[in-house]
């Protein structure tokens, strides 16, 4: 069953300028699949667009059977998509409990305790103070409020934007290790990385995409093999795919 | 020194207070510095005064005072008449003017510089309906109480008082505790990110201008029951209003009502000790040292 299907997107910040040219794929429904390449290649860009943050300017975005192209970002949240930017994916200002009942919000009165409950048992280091504010939590900790923020409302699709930039080795071990439990959950992930290494081993299907297009789409066996992911980086096997 | 300069002040700072939490409920959402603020005070104001105008006309009865304040029940249901009207007139504006340029991901240069021109068209549309002639909302003649220690007010004047505190306690009851009021510092802090978490940003923005827009309204009320209603008493707030809101650090509600308590007791001494050509003066004093030696204000954070 596919959980989410991309048709031709176009999608940037100029119409005339568009940094995502043109991408298709699908998701199967409780799959996890990583979207590598080199930076600039529109990794982000393209996430944001499915996510109602960036303009489209051609194609489509269909979660499940429902078109959702350029529909903004909260009706999307409230259609099933979790998503976590990069950068600046939680509300500092607010407390930590605070953070998770604002994305309570979307599910009905009677299940958010009990969401929030579930949430502060999974993420043990969010239950020890949860009234302190975000703001003095560190990176990694920020990292699992935010997913814990995404995942209290069982998305559906789960899309995460470089969620161990910035963090220390330790902390990206920490993370990855909370990627997988999600992804174990059943969770259908997609997952922006520059980790590459952590990435594959996570994920069954990697997607690389240089140049806003889309140069590799297959099973992350394939991608262990250094020299060809950096043949696509380079952009040899990215011109023979566009050919 | 007269003791009276501190009623005098927290007379004065409890308007002031109440238009400057408007102003900065805006300015932390939608972030530019809106001009047409001080208008909404005057056109509240005048507003409520056409309400309390036709319910008079309708129940004569409801214009008699009632003991020991200098207006009848007419004025507070007129108030509800006023504040509805007001919101109205702000939701407009917004449609019309801020939030297209929103849409067209306006500067906020373009943005403030529009809400100065509506500031002016709003003003002189009110001269033309009303004229520039002030009006009153009661021509009864109250007696000031003494309060002890050399101090009086009037009844009116104490229930400023009162309501004003009620009015922000609520409101920062609203804000801190409900979920309304998360939604509106989650979008204060990151609109995008709050449109992630599911927060319909769009609503969140109109509930602004509703609030914003009836605080206006009951500060233009008592500026209007405790001075005059004229045109110019939104503009001439303006400055205070902008003081007070920079002072408690933007987007804080007690900080806006500090901040209008602390411009009005300044302005009320310094007319005692340099004279009341200075009084409009202190105003832009206080901003200009606030924002060489805490631009954060007194209650807001520094940004990152």
């Amino acid at each position: 069953m596919t959980a989410l299907t991309l048709s031709d997107l176009q999608a940037g910040y100029d119409p005339d300028l568009p940094i995502v040219k043109g991408v298709s794929f699908t998701v199967s429904k409780g799959e996890a699949v990583c979207i590598l390449g080199p930076n600039g290649a529109g990794k982000s860009t393209m996430i944001k667009a499915i996510a109602g943050l960036v303009p489209c300017f051609g194609g489509q975005v269909q979660l499940g059977e429902t078109e959702v192209t350029g529909m903004p970002s909260h009706l999307l949240a409230r259609n099933g998509v979790g998503f976590v930017p990069q950068t600046e994916n939680i509300f500092t200002r607010l407390s930590i409990i605070e953070n998770l009942q604002i994305a309570a919000q979307l599910l009905p009165k009677p299940e958010r305790p009990r969401r929030i409950e579930a949430m502060l048992d999974m993420f043990p280091d969010l239950a020890a103070r949860p009234r302190e504010l975000a703001g003095a939590l560190s990176g990694g900790q920020r990292q699992m409020l935010a997913a814990a923020r995404a995942l209290l409302t069982e998305p559906e699709v789960l899309m995460l934007d470089e969620p161990s930039a910035g963090l220390s080795p330790k902390l990206v071990g920490q993370v990855f290790e909370t990627l997988r439990r999600i992804s174990d959950t059943g969770v259908t992930l997609v997952l922006v990385e520059q980790n590459v290494r952590a990435a594959l081993a996570l994920t069954h299907r990697a997607l690389v995409l240089v140049d806003g297009k889309l140069a590799h789409d297959g099973p992350t066996d394939v991608l262990h093999d250094g020299r060809f992911l950096g043949e696509l980086f380079l952009g040899h096997r990215a011109a023979e795919a566009g050919r | 020194m007269n003791p009276q300069a501190i009623i005098d002040g927290l007379i004065a700072g409890s308007t002031i207070g109440l238009g400057a939490i408007g102003l900065t409920l805006t300015y932390s959402i939608l972030r530019f510095a809106n001009f047409t603020h001080g208008d909404f005070l005057a056109w509240g104001a005048y507003l409520t005064l056409t309400v309390a105008g036709v319910l008079g006309g309708l129940a004569a009865g409801l214009g008699a005072p009632v003991y020991p304040f200098s207006f009848g029940w007419g004025l507070p249901l007129a108030v509800l008449g006023g504040v509805a009207l007001t919101v109205a007139l702000t939701l407009g504006l917004d449609r019309i003017l801020f939030r297209k340029l929103r849409a067209r991901g306006a500067d906020t240069i373009i943005i403030v510089m529009a809400s100065f021109g509506a500031s002016m068209a709003l003003r002189s549309l009110l001269e033309f309906i009303f004229t520039a002639k002030p009006v009153y909302f009661t021509n009864a003649l109250q007696i000031a109480k003494p309060l002890g220690l050399g101090m009086r007010a009037t009844p009116d004047q104490l229930m400023v008082i009162g309501l004003t505190a009620l009015m922000v306690l609520g409101l920062h009851l609203l804000v801190t505790h409900s979920a309304t009021g998360r939604a509106m510092r989650a979008v204060s802090e990151n609109p995008g990110l709050a449109g992630v978490y599911g927060v319909d940003v769009a609503k969140v923005v109109r509930v602004t201008w509703i609030i914003g827009a009836g605080m206006a309204c009951i500060a233009g009320v008592m500026a209007g029951l405790l001075v005059q209603i004229r045109p110019y008493m939104g503009f001439d707030l303006l400055l205070p209003l902008f003081a007070a809101a920079i002072l408690g650090g933007i987007g804080s509600i007690p900080g806006a009502m500090l901040g209008g308590l602390i411009i009005g007791l300044s302005e009320a001494f310094a007319v005692q000790i340099i004279g009341a050509e200075w009084r409009a003066a202190i105003s832009f004093v206080i901003l200009v040292i606030v924002l060489m030696l805490r631009p954060q204000g007194l209650f807001g954070r520094k940004e990152a």
